[in-house]
């Protein structure tokens, strides 16, 4: 049966005596990214015996059981979630063929905002010493007023993000650079720099555990799902593949950008509503250079920066190699600014293998 | 045996900037008329055809289509009007395979959700075959990304595109440009195909043998204007290659094309 398909496939479109084998089909990229990250975590694995005489990734402590050194790993994907929530906004933008660089700022303007609307009213009997709206009386609101203000300001950014690259024909880089500074300097005035804590119990709750794991895994088939199965993704594929083709094909390439870029915005706000519960507090600084590591992640993951390819997939794998990373230098005891020269050279290397991978495309 | 018109366009005008790339364009095609527009590189073809199917915004002029004056927004109102387009650049997504290509932008879907609505690839890749099976296209792998794909085999997927929906007219902006003999063959069947339909057609073609083959009237542009509109029983090759060099122009458009 499955090999009577195979020759009537054969037989309907072979051209000219050229034979097509549809068994040995090219190898999908996240693959090779896939075993990048297993080469990491082993090279990382030897590092330990060699360097300080300790396992990486299996369990050394007689006084834990199992197998694996679990501790690291909830710490690895808990540290990438986050972030991970803000690629899978930006890793649509690119293969939308832009860029979003205010990711970060809106995390930052985001957390400042719906964390003052989260706050509670009373600290150990006191007035909260750092309420904002103590005199207005909103304090102790449902936790749904917080997370849907907080969503609304990434909507909005990423909305203003989207109209801006749209509307105006700005490079992305630039329209969403101005919405990096400027979603920052919201964040500053928002409390005039002051810091804003004490939420809710609800509120906490939001990024407390392995919650902020589990709403990454969530977003992240989801969108998974959307971008394989709906029009919605193809039409993203389709514009960063070939945007004049998408026009003509009669796609409405000017919304669909926007709603590309509301959605990064939304997703970097849901994060920001994550980390702000996870912290208990909001600072204005918040998500500084997240913009960076998102993007980082996508391109580790095989997101062409060029536009139309990669996928979901590619961005999780690429957040997790991330992770290993950074728990890696840490596990081996290298100071942080290694970490920070060493992921500056990761993303140029992984940009520079997908030149290659494209030109090696185009010669073949 | 034609029938009433089926497109119309008067005083078409596109200027890019200070560059005049179609002026004045009174343009008539009826129901089931082959129609060729031939002249040099950068006469105004397909600045004509991306003006009608409103790819871009025309400068001035009317548009009469399907009995009715239009003023399409963008190229989806032109194609949901009926007018189906093999444009010069084939339009298609490199980084998309056959089906996607075919579909793209009517999009066959097993859940209507609006933006998310659900694709039917299994769908849309029968409907992909069976359109290939009518063209005639060779294409050995359907899920092969268009990117990989030979010139003429791209090019074949455009017009297996054109080909596999209804319409109310097609345009055709030099569709075997790339082809071999035997595409090229395959290629005029389908234009013989839908002229035995009875469907109206604009081939935009350097190919004189092809168009004398395949058209019922022949119009010719010289630098953004036409000069020429011709019967083929009333022509010969020599005549037209005069009206494309410039050593003649009809007397009806001499005033506008001094
Ligand atoms: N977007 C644009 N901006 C400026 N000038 C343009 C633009 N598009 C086309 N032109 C100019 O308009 C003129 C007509 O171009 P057009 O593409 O219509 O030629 P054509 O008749 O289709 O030629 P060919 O046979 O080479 O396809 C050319 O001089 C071209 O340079
Ligand atoms: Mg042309």
């Amino acid at each position: 049966m499955a090999k009577d398909k195979v020759r009537s496939q054969k037989g309907a479109h072979g051209i000219g005596g050229l034979k097509y084998d549809p068994s040995k089909r090219t190898r999908p990229q996240e693959l090779n990214v896939f075993m990048a990250l297993i080469l990491i975590v082993v090279i990382f694995e030897a590092l330990g015996w060699m360097v300080i005489g300790d396992s990486f990734l299996f369990n050394t402590r007689e006084n834990v059981d199992g197998i694996f050194n679990v501790r690291r790993l909830r710490i690895i994907i808990l540290q990438v979630s986050i972030i991970g929530i803000i690629a899978i906004g930006v890793t649509q933008v690119i293969i939308l063929g832009g860029i979003d660089l205010s990711s970060g700022s809106i995390v930052g303007a985001t957390a400042m905002i719906a964390m003052s609307f989260a706050q509670v009213a009373e600290v150990n009997g006191q007035p909260n010493p750092k309420g904002m709206f103590l005199e207005q009386g909103w304090v102790d609101l449902p936790v749904l007023v917080p997370v849907a203000i907080g969503l609304g300001c990434g909507v909005l950014a990423g909305f203003i993000n989207g109209f801006f690259v749209a509307v105006t024909k700005i490079p992305p880089f630039i329209a969403t650079l101005g919405m990096m500074v400027a979603a920052r300097g919201v964040a500053k005035w928002w409390s005039k720099g002051q810091p804003i804590s004490f939420p809710t119990d609800s509120y906490a709750t939001i990024g407390s555990g392995m919650t902020p794991v589990v709403l990454f895994a969530l977003l992240a088939i989801l969108f998974y799902l959307i971008m394989k199965y709906t029009v919605y993704g193809k039409h993203t594929y389709a514009i960063g593949s070939n945007e004049d083709a998408a026009r003509m094909s009669g796609i409405k390439v000017d919304r669909h950008k926007i709603i590309v870029y509301t959605i990064a915005g939304s997703l970097a706000s849901l994060a920001a509503i994550v980390l702000s519960s996870k912290n208990l507090t909001a600072q204005a600084g918040m998500g500084i250079m997240y913009e960076l590591d998102a993007i980082a992640m996508a391109v580790i993951g095989g997101i062409s920066l060029s536009g139309g390819r990669g996928s979901i997939v590619g961005t999780v794998i690429g957040a997790l190699i991330f992770g290993v990373i950074i728990s890696g230098f840490t596990f081996l005891r290298l100071d942080a600014y290694y970490q920070e020269i060493f992921k500056g050279g990761i993303i140029v290397g992984a940009v520079v293998l997908d030149q290659w991978r494209q030109q090696r495309a185009a010669r073949t | 045996m034609l029938g009433e018109v089926i497109l119309r366009t008067e005083g078409l005008t596109k200027h890019y900037g200070g560059v005049h790339a179609l002026e004045d364009a009174d343009f008539e095609i009826r129901k089931g008329e082959h129609v060729a527009i031939m002249g040099d590189n950068g006469a105004g073809k397909s600045t004509f055809v991306r003006q009608i199917t409103a790819v871009e915004q025309k400068t001035r002029g009317t548009i009469w289509f399907d009995g009715r004056e239009v003023n399409f927004a963008g190229p989806l109102d032109a194609r949901e009007a009926g007018i189906e387009t093999v444009f010069q650049t084939l339009a298609l997504a490199d980084d998309l395979d056959v089906p996607d290509n075919l579909f793209l932008g009517r999009e066959k879907v097993l859940f209507k959700l609006g933006k998310f609505s659900i694709l039917d690839y299994r769908g849309m890749r029968e409907a992909t075959e069976e359109g290939l099976r009518k063209t005639a296209v060779k294409i050995p792998n359907l899920n092969n990304s268009i990117r990989n794909m030979s010139g003429g085999q791209r090019q074949c997927v455009a017009i297996a595109r054109t080909a596999t929906f209804r319409s109310k007219l097609t345009i055709m902006d030099e569709p075997t440009a790339a082809l071999g003999v035997q595409e090229t063959e395959q290629v005029e069947n389908i234009i013989r195909t839908l002229k035995e339909a009875g469907e109206p057609l604009i081939l935009i073609s350097h190919n004189m043998r092809q168009v004398f083959d395949l058209v019922d009237r022949i119009i010719v542009f010289r630098r953004g204007r036409m000069v020429a509109d011709l019967n083929k029983e009333e022509t010969d090759g020599q005549d037209v290659v005069a009206y494309i060099t410039g050593a003649k122009t009809q007397p009806q458009f001499a005033d506008k094309a001094a």
